[in-house]
């Protein structure tokens, strides 16, 4: 089954790879380079679940989950953080504004394939 | 050959065109449009340094010991070369500290002390007044040549004449007058008198043009020129003494230098010009050149008229002192007589009137009321304090004209004019040791000041004072031949056996060895307490701020009705009103009831006060309605007088506990500094750890991409290569500019001194960075100079900043219409240098944080605009090379990145 994955990140090489690694795993793939693209595609692609960056330009990774948990549309939309920032509170952070699961840059492939495997077979409610 | 009234007319005229300049300077100050605000009228009313004893006795002392007489002058003329820093210094604490007096800045300098205050003032006085009185008696002496004729003998005269028909007298309540009328018009904080100032700048120029038109006529119509006079003169054997041993030895001469330099900066009437009337620091800058002239002037015709006087007056018994008015009188020349007259006549005025109100504000700040706050239990409930203050100074002005009438009066025949104001001079000189090493050194203490003033005084008044009073027959000859009880060591003018200097130097030196002995050894002895370190601070540093500040430590409650109406009660309403009011806009407040009752507006009153009756009063008196409520104005007063030891003892708990406050904030500051660093710290390895992570993500999951599947196509495979390539290369990058920065702070980098031409290494700069230029196809402009232009500095660090900023323009010019520019200038001693993209531009909330370590752009969670540590490395590459580097920008037009650096020896 073909599920639909969005993919934010600023950086093209991050995007790339994990599109690679979702389309391998058999995900349809749209991707976003800031904030409010990731906002504007998210509404017109109505994605299955998004690989949300942190540190980005014009509205970061904790605004996006922020806003995407309060529209009533995407509020149980699965999101994955991909982040750089390491600091266990900064995962807290990410976790407390709504997001499934913290993934720490640089990122096992395996780890991050089997986490959205997860969280799109609903394995994972947190 | 002039009648009597024709005299007292001319007087009269010349005295009432005086207030009539007075007048006229006060109305326009009262308008706001001051006439004494001019470095002119400020150096010309410096000149009120040439009183009588210039006018009239330079003539003599030169007639006397040739050359002698330039000392007065020369150490003057030597210590106004120190003023751009010395002078500047105390003017500038003065208007901080709202000082006024001598007695206020020393009182001011050890702890606000009432005491020391008190002192001065003592000194001052008793100093001073002889020296007033030699003014009174010239006035005197020559309307009396004036009205008799040359070889009148005037001493005898003077002093046998009954006292109602003494001309000095009369003179002395006319000064009294003028003084009262533009000395005390009202009460006023800064304490500035510009009619006054305007009438002594105007009577300078009198007292000058007076005694170079005698000069004129002494040289040039008496005789025919300079060379034709002193060839007479030689013939008569008038000219060699004056050149011999009239100097007097080298310690003599070195030691009237000396002196004069020190009384310039330390004399009352001094202080009041420079300092007190001072209206804008700029004025001392045409001072320092403008005075020295003036005393130039006034002494080229000294020798001149001295010389024609003794070719004129050979054997008739006419005293030297007196030649500038009688050497016109003997040849019948009226007018030019009458000139000379008004001459002297400005030359006595003038310092008579300025001296005295320095005087009268010291006796009533320093002297009268500390004795009044003493005397009342608390303040009289509804005593206008201003009008009372204003009386106090009317009847101190009174009081020291006529104590200098009655030294006239009882004295005036026992010494040479030149004596008095040389011994004035020595006792005012005991001044300068607390005033000027206190500008300079932390050290000093109240109680080393009072000691040093008070032996040093002491020593004056023996070595000094007393031998005058024995030479005028008031005391035995004995005293001053054999010592007291026959003490040889102990004898006033050989002490301790040093013989062989004249008075005024033997007095100098032990009177100076005792005083900065004495405040030395106190000031070492204990160190200075809170208050006195707090105004040491203030003084000693007063040069580093830019503006005045007041720092105080004050803690304890306030009313501000209370401030507001102890100033009030002093200044008048309007006055205190608008004072506060504007006190108040300068803190954003609409009106001065709504101040904060802190520390700032504490200080802000007593200052205010302190124009008024002085610092140490000020601080008594606003303690009084601030401190503790409990607290009344007695016991206030009881807990500053020390003399009682229980009270002192918790005076000084009460300093410990301040102390150590103060010490507490201190390490307060210090602890909240080094968590600031720390979270620096933190934040930079935060950020260094991100940059890392994220290229080491893209090669990790390439690497793993293609680890696990052989399978990926090989355009794809050579793809994901070539970004695992050059996100390492990215990587090594960040390593290396992280730790060239932390080179760079801890300063582990070897810097060369290489002599750089700028326009070369632009172009090698150019040359680095060309492939990215042509590869992203931007248009590059250049405006290089033809010449080189050459400074000093490291070829590789600044050819870092020129890559560093070029690839930047480049990274950020637009794809399509891309343009960069390079610039280089010269802008008087710099040389500048601009590199500017036509790209997305900078926020103007960024410019400045651009060039912090991984500073994010709006500093929140999103990406850094640049690589994170191009900027801050170029920036202290810069800095160290004494330039600066800034950035200003349209946002969506471009940005230009600029950076200037001193430019070296060859280029100049």
């Amino acid at each position: 089954m073909s599920k639909k994955v969005l993919v934010v990140d600023d950086e093209p090489n991050i995007v790339l790879s994990v599109e690679f690694l979702m389309k391998r795993a058999g995900h349809e793939v749209v991707t976003a380079g800031d904030g409010e693209e990731a906002l504007r595609v998210l509404a017109e692609t109505k994605p299955d679940l998004m690989i949300l960056d942190v540190m980005m330009p014009r509205k970061n990774g904790f605004e996006v989950c922020t806003d995407v948990r309060a529209n009533p549309e995407t509020a149980d939309l699965p999101i994955l953080m991909l982040s750089a920032k390491g600091r266990e509170a900064e995962r807290e952070k990410g976790l407390a504004l709504g997001a499934n699961a913290y993934i720490t840059k640089p990122f096992s492939t395996h780890e991050l394939v089997a986490r959205v495997d997860e969280l799109l077979r609903g394995v994972i409610h947190t | 050959m002039l009648t009597t009234p024709f005299i007292v007319l001319y007087s009269f005229l010349y005295l009432g065109l005086l207030f009539a300049i007075a007048y006229w300077g006060d109305r326009r100050a009262d308008r706001n449009r001051s006439v004494v605000a001019s470095p002119t009228v400020y150096a010309l009313s410096l000149a009120v340094y040439c009183t009588a004893w210039t006018f009239y006795g330079s003539v003599g002392r030169a007639a006397a010991t040739g050359a002698g007489f330039l000392p007065i002058y020369l150490g003057p003329t030597l210590i106004a070369a120190l003023w751009g820093t010395l002078l500047l210094k105390m003017v500038r604490v003065s208007k901080s500290q709202r000082i006024t007096s001598i007695a206020d800045f020393i009182a001011s300098r050890y702890g606000k002390s009432q005491r020391l205050g008190g002192v001065v003032a003592v000194i001052a006085v008793i100093g001073v007044v002889p020296y007033i009185a030699l003014q009174l008696k010239a006035i005197a002496r020559s309307f009396t040549i004036l009205q008799s004729g040359p070889e009148v003998q005037t001493d005898t005269l003077l002093t046998t004449m009954p006292v109602l028909q003494d001309t000095a007298l009369y003179v002395a309540l006319v000064l009294a007058a003028f003084t009262i009328l533009f000395g005390t018009r009202h009460l006023d904080a800064s304490e500035r008198h510009e009619g006054m100032v305007a009438a002594i700048a105007f009577e300078s120029i009198v007292k000058l043009l007076a005694f170079i038109a005698v000069g004129v006529f002494a040289t040039y119509f008496l005789h025919d020129g300079f060379a034709d006079l002193f060839n007479k003169a030689e013939r008569a054997g008038y000219l060699n003494p004056l050149v011999g041993e009239g100097m007097g030895g080298y310690e003599n001469w070195f030691a009237l230098t000396l002196l004069a330099a020190l009384a310039v900066m330390v004399l009352p009437r001094q202080f009041q010009v420079a300092v007190v009337e001072n209206s804008d620091e700029d004025h001392l800058r045409r001072a320092v050149w403008m005075f020295p002239l003036y005393l130039f002037l006034i002494n080229i015709f000294v020798i001149p008229i001295a010389l024609a006087g003794q070719l004129s007056f050979a054997g008739t018994g006419v005293d030297a002192d007196t030649f500038v008015l009688t050497l016109p009188m003997a040849h019948d020349q009226a007018m030019l007589s009458l000139f000379a007259f008004i001459g002297g006549l400005s030359a006595a005025t003038g310092m008579v009137i300025v001296e005295t109100i320095a005087l009268s504000t010291m006796v009533s700040n320093n002297l009268v009321m500390p004795f009044l706050l003493r005397r009342w239990k608390r303040l009289p409930p509804d005593a206008d304090l201003g009008q009372l203050v204003l009386r106090i100074r009317r009847g101190a002005i009174i009081v020291i004209l006529l104590l200098g009438y009655l030294y006239f009066r009882f004295a005036s025949g026992a010494y040479a004019l030149v004596s008095i104001g040389l011994i004035s001079f020595a006792a005012v000189a005991q001044f300068a040791p607390a005033m000027i090493i206190g500008l300079y050194w932390r050290g000093g203490t109240h109680r080393g000041a009072m000691a040093g003033l008070l032996m040093g005084f002491g020593v004056w008044a023996y070595t000094l004072l007393l031998p005058s009073f024995a030479k005028s027959g008031w005391l035995p000859m004995d005293f001053l031949l054999y010592g007291p009880f026959g003490i040889e060591l102990l004898r006033p003018q050989a002490l301790f056996g040093l013989d062989g200097m004249n008075e005024i130097t033997h007095c100098l030196f032990w009177s100076m060895t005792f005083n900065i002995g004495g405040y030395l050894f106190l000031s070492l002895w204990r160190p200075p307490n809170v208050h006195e370190a707090t105004q040491a601070t203030l003084f000693v540093d007063a040069l580093k701020h830019e503006r005045p500040i007041g720092i105080r430590l004050w803690r304890g409650k306030a009313e501000i009705k209370q401030l507001l109406g102890l100033a009030e009660r002093f200044l008048g309403n309007a006055r205190a009103r608008r004072a506060f009011t504007a006190f108040a806009a300068r803190r954003d407040v609409q009106v001065p009831e709504d101040l904060p009752a802190d520390a700032e507006t504490v200080h802000f009153a007593e200052t205010l006060l302190a124009g008024a009756i002085g610092s140490a009063s000020a601080r008594v008196m606003v303690a009084s309605v601030t401190a503790e409520e409990t607290l009344g104005l007695d016991e206030v007063l009881h807990i500053l007088d020390e003399a009682s030891q229980i009270r002192a003892y918790s005076h000084e708990l009460e300093q410990k506990s301040r102390e150590l406050e103060a010490a507490t904030a201190e390490l307060k500051t210090a602890n909240e500094q080094l968590k600031e660093i720390d979270r620096m710290k933190d934040d930079f390895m935060s950020s260094v750890t991100h940059e890392l992570r994220t290229p080491l993500a893209s090669i990790r999951a390439f690497s793993e991409i293609l680890y696990d599947d052989p399978k990926v196509a090989l355009d794809e495979r050579r793809r994901f290569l070539g970004i695992i390539v050059d996100e390492t290369n990215r990587l090594s990058r960040l390593v290396n500019q992280v730790l060239d920065l932390a080179k760079i702070e801890s300063g582990h980098v070897q810097w060369r001194d290489d002599a750089v031409d700028l326009g070369v290494l632009i172009e090698q700069a150019l040359a680095v960075t060309e492939q990215l230029i042509s590869e992203k196809g931007v248009r590059l402009e250049r405006a290089l100079p033809e010449n080189p232009c050459v400074v000093t500095g490291d070829t590789d660090r600044l050819m870092q900043v020129l890559v560093n900023l070029l690839s930047n323009a480049v990274k950020y010019a637009p794809d399509r219409d891309g343009r960069i520019g390079v610039t280089l200038s010269r802008s008087k001693d710099r040389y500048r240098i601009s590199v500017r993209d036509n790209g997305p531009g900078i926020a103007p909330a960024d410019l400045e944080s651009i060039f912090e370590k991984f500073r994010q752009a709006s500093g929140g969670e999103d990406k850094p605009i640049g690589t994170g540590l191009g900027l801050p490395i170029s920036r202290r590459i810069v800095e160290h090379l004494g330039g600066r580097i800034w950035v200003e920008s349209v946002e969506r037009k471009g940005a230009t990145f600029i950076f200037e650096l001193p430019a070296g020896r060859e280029g100049d």
